[in-house]
């Protein structure tokens, strides 16, 4: 696959004696729905956490867009078009919404580093985030502190922040993790939305959120690559039930 | 553009916390004016007040904006505060020129230091910070440092030329007075300017949340470091106009004891506002001046029992308490 937006070849992590990533190769094609899942320890974040940089693997190679990323700074993968959420909702949390996307907007235009004028006569920050909020139907919420705001919503907040990044690639880490069932419907909403030439990679529990979002799984399970397949070729196999709901333990 | 549209913009407009100066920014100001002219003999009191402000303001924008939580701050003023000693005592006595040389030293020093302090965070670059001011110290103090710095006897015998060519520096500290006012104004002036900047909000983005920033693709280090270097020259102003105020300067305006002082202030006057810094540093030195004139052994007891009051009652700082007040009636009046 030559045009793959992002791939990931031969990727082993050790921590010490401790192997959480084996040899994991994984290709995502431009526009690619994908979903990575696996029982807790699979090695899952992990993975989140090499693509996007904030780790080194201890061997194997990241190519985006044919471009070797191995080496890359996080912050350079950025500016490349790698974005990424967290686990656990990871914003600004004394700042208003509006502020939080705003800074999104700040570091793609690099306006981050501008020491004179006003945050609100920065056109293209407030422009943009008037437009996102508006379409993510957040825009009431623009003067209210991330703090204060329910965690669903906060959620939403965080998607809306990669989102002014205008990645190519984006990253969800477990984004329905903690939300109550109304606000999985939003999230869902939200994700089916989003443009087709986004590359989605998604980890995630909620299987019915995994079979409606993606189009390939890779099964994940003790820092290996089980199996990749369509939904239903997943759906089907009966080596994933094993690991999910543990019948060999019974059995 | 449609009204729509221009609604949209202002709803996003107005959800970005306003920064700007406002009238109520005259305030401490115009007190500092009553003082000359209503309370004179207290101007060398109020010249004290005013540089620790200026201090305090620098180390506001770094620990209330950036979340650098130094505690070697005083490295910037003891910089400033020789720099322009130095500068009096052989290159020229032109206070003006002074403070821009000493906020050139401590931009560098903050360039210099920054990048090896400010990649750590929490207990560690406490401890770097105060390493890096403690190193300073003691080497201004090294005999090989004697011969420019004086070692243990300081810097002394400079004079300053009149301010602006036209305002003798008086006995009475009329003429240093409006100066360091003047001070304090482009200091406030200065910080008003970069908190309300896109990096204004950026650095209080790293405070909030440094991987998050990493994420959206800012370099954290980077811009963290231009912040200290802004906040170091402002320090080293407070320092150099100590030096040339007082014209003397020693070991103590390198002492640990002006950076704890500084925190101390911010926690009484609360952290990120600027506001905090004016009010804090003024009780502060006021409180200090007025105790040590009533028990000139026991009046540290004075701080201590503030600093208690202040983290019990009021932990974000007298600012914090005045918002939480403004919040409540804000709200029984919507009530109402």
């Amino acid at each position: 696959m030559s045009e793959a937006a992002l791939s990931i070849a031969g990727i082993s992590k050790n921590f010490g004696g401790l192997r959480v990533a084996r040899s994991i190769s994984l290709s995502l094609a431009i526009g690619a729905r994908h979903a990575l899942i696996g029982p807790n320890g699979a090695g899952k974040t992990t993975l989140v956490n090499i693509m996007s940089g904030l780790l080194q693997p201890s061997a194997g190679t990241i190519h985006l867009a044919g471009t070797d990323i191995t080496h890359v700074s996080p912050e350079r993968r950025v500016a490349l078009g790698l974005a990424r959420t967290f686990q656990i909702s990871s914003l600004f949390p004394t700042l208003t919404v509006a502020e939080n996307v705003g800074l999104a907007f700040e570091a793609r235009f690099g306006l981050d580093r501008r020491l004179w004028g006003s945050v609100r006569k920065a056109a293209p920050v407030v422009d943009g985030a008037a437009a996102l909020l508006h379409s993510l139907g957040l825009l009431d919420l623009a003067g209210k502190r991330v703090a204060d705001l329910p965690y669903g919503q906060r959620r939403l907040v965080e998607i809306a922040l990669v989102l002014a990044l205008e990645p190519k690639i984006l990253l969800l880490d477990e984004p329905a993790a903690g939300l109550a069932a109304a606000d999985r419907g939003a999230l869902l909403d939200l994700l089916l939305k989003l443009p087709e030439a986004l590359t989605i990679l998604v980890i995630e529990h909620d299987m019915s959120l995994v079979f409606r979002l993606a189009q390939r799984i890779t099964v994940l399970v003790e820092g290996a690559v089980l199996t990749e397949g369509t939904v239903a070729e997943i759906r089907a196999d009966p080596r994933v039930r094993d690991v999910y709901l543990g019948s060999r333990a019974h059995g | 553009m449609s009204v729509v549209d221009a609604k949209r913009l202002d709803a996003a407009r107005n959800g970005f916390t306003r920064h700007r100066l406002s009238w109520l920014d005259a305030l401490p100001f115009l007190f500092a004016v009553v003082v000359y002219f209503g309370a004179n003999r207290y101007l060398p009191l109020g010249t004290q007040v005013m540089i620790q402000i200026t201090f305090a303001l620098s180390l506001d924008l770094a620990l209330g904006y950036g979340g650098i939580d130094s505690l070697g701050h005083v490295v910037f003023f003891g910089m400033g505060a020789y720099a322009a000693g130095l500068f009096a005592m052989h290159v020229s006595s032109d206070p003006v020129l002074g403070l821009a040389i000493a906020a050139i030293v401590g931009a560098l020093t903050g360039l210099l230091t920054g990048p090896l302090v400010l990649r750590t965070r929490g207990l560690t670059l406490v401890m770097l910070t105060l390493a890096v001011a403690t190193m300073v110290q003691q080497l201004a103090n090294a005999n090989a440092m004697k011969p420019i710095t004086g070692g243990a006897d300081g810097l002394f015998g400079y004079h300053l030329t009149p301010l602006l060519g036209l305002f003798t520096f008086d006995l009475a500290g009329q003429t240093a007075y409006w100066y360091s006012l003047a001070v304090v104004a482009f200091t406030f002036f200065v910080c008003k300017i970069v908190v309300n900047s896109p990096f204004g909000l950026a650095i209080r983005g790293i405070r909030d949340n440094p991987v998050r920033m990493r994420m959206l693709g800012v370099h954290v280090t980077t811009r963290l470091v231009t912040l200290y270097c802004i906040s170091g020259a402002l320090a080293a102003i407070a320092g150099a106009l100590s030096a040339q105020v007082t014209t003397l300067v020693g070991l103590d305006s390198l002492a640990f004891l002006l950076s704890g002082n500084a925190l101390v202030m911010l926690i009484l006057g609360g952290t990120g506002s600027l506001y905090g810094a004016i009010i804090g540093a003024t009780i502060f030195v006021v409180l200090s001046d007025r105790a040590a004139a009533i028990d000139p052994f026991n009046w540290l007891f004075a701080i201590g029992f503030l600093l208690i009051f202040a983290v019990r009652f009021a932990p974000q700082g007298i600012v914090g308490l005045i918002a939480d007040w403004w919040r409540r009636l804000d709200g029984w009046r919507n009530r109402a």
